[in-house]
């Protein structure tokens, strides 16, 4: 088991990740990979409040996560692992082993972004790197939550993704 | 009656078009839609959930806030609203039946009659089930 998905979701830990994912995947955690949140006690809190009791939910930088991550990935329960950032992800990629598939869950609008799918919006920069993961071997497709089609990165980048 | 009090207005905060369908309901039920601001996450990162929503507070003077999931991005942004506006008052995990008590009450709202009306939409969750048929020969006739 251990960690079922590495997802790039803006919105954190939210009822996509905690409903949507966590009940068919029967989620016992969810690690989140964020510099700001792990170094603060009220975001934490915040988030604790938002998961179920019976799922914990850990918080690292991603500099700690690198570390921390095989313990996660051998742990007997299933997890995900979120960023609110590609930046943030590939950062762990590239120091990591062992992530084979990254989810774009939802990267959001914002003046400097285009649109590619209805929660998906990405920079020129953002394209770069999404397409730098995937020449480290990395599958990246789009699926906001496990009913929708999982959208491949070429396909998304082509413009042919849909909604 | 209240006269002369103005009545609060709530915001409504949830996934895709959950409050607006509230608020309609709210207002075919009571015709006091209007005691309600409808808000919806959709298309919006969390950054964006909370600045919408705190301008749409600010627009309205409110200071209450129904929101659908405790885990929801409408919630978390709520939360960190409130973290700097103590007086700022969420009630998670709504229903129908607390936004019609809200809707309907006259004057300023309080955490008292929040809480109260919380109760009321717990008590409305119920599993019902159909009457048991009567036993053979032994049930009333019906009158036609």
């Amino acid at each position: 088991m251990g960690i079922e998905l590495y997802r790039i979701d803006d919105r954190l830990v939210h009822g996509q990740v905690v409903l949507g994912w966590g009940q068919p995947l029967s989620l016992g955690f969810v690690v989140l990979v964020d510099d700001q949140v792990a170094v603060s006690d009220w975001e934490q809190e915040l988030y604790r409040m938002a998961v179920p009791p019976e799922m914990d939910i850990y918080f690292s930088s991603v500099a700690d996560a690198v570390g921390r991550l095989p313990g996660w990935q051998e742990d007997t329960r299933k997890g995900i692992l979120i960023t609110g950032d590609i930046e943030s992800m590939s950062r762990l990629v590239q120091r990591a082993s062992r992530i084979a598939e990254v989810n774009l869950g939802g990267i959001h609008h914002r003046s400097d972004r285009a649109q590619k799918l209805r929660y998906v919006y990405l920079t020129r920069d953002e394209e770069s790197a999404l397409r730098a993961l995937t020449a480290r071997g990395v599958e990246v497709s789009a699926r906001d939550v496990p009913a929708s089609r999982a959208v491949p990165l070429s396909e998304l980048l082509d413009g042919g993704g849909g909604t | 009656m209240s006269e002369g009090v103005p009545s609060a207005l709530a915001i409504v905060a949830g996934h895709a078009d959950f409050a607006e369908g509230m608020v309609s309901a709210v207002e075919q039920i009571t015709g006091r839609g209007d005691r309600l601001v409808a808000f919806s996450n959709r298309g919006l990162s969390a950054q964006g959930v909370e600045e919408s929503l705190r301008a749409l507070m600010e627009e309205h003077g409110v200071r209450v806030i129904f929101t659908d999931l405790p885990a929801g991005s409408a919630t978390l942004a709520a939360r960190r609203i409130a973290r700097t506006r103590p007086e700022v008052m969420i009630l998670t995990g709504v229903s129908l039946l607390p936004l019609l008590q809200f809707a309907t009450r006259v004057g300023p709202a309080d955490r008292e009659q929040l809480l109260t009306d919380a109760e009321r939409g717990r008590q409305a969750l119920q599993l019902t089930d159909a009457p048991s048929a009567p036993a053979p020969g032994g049930g009333k006739e019906r009158g036609n």
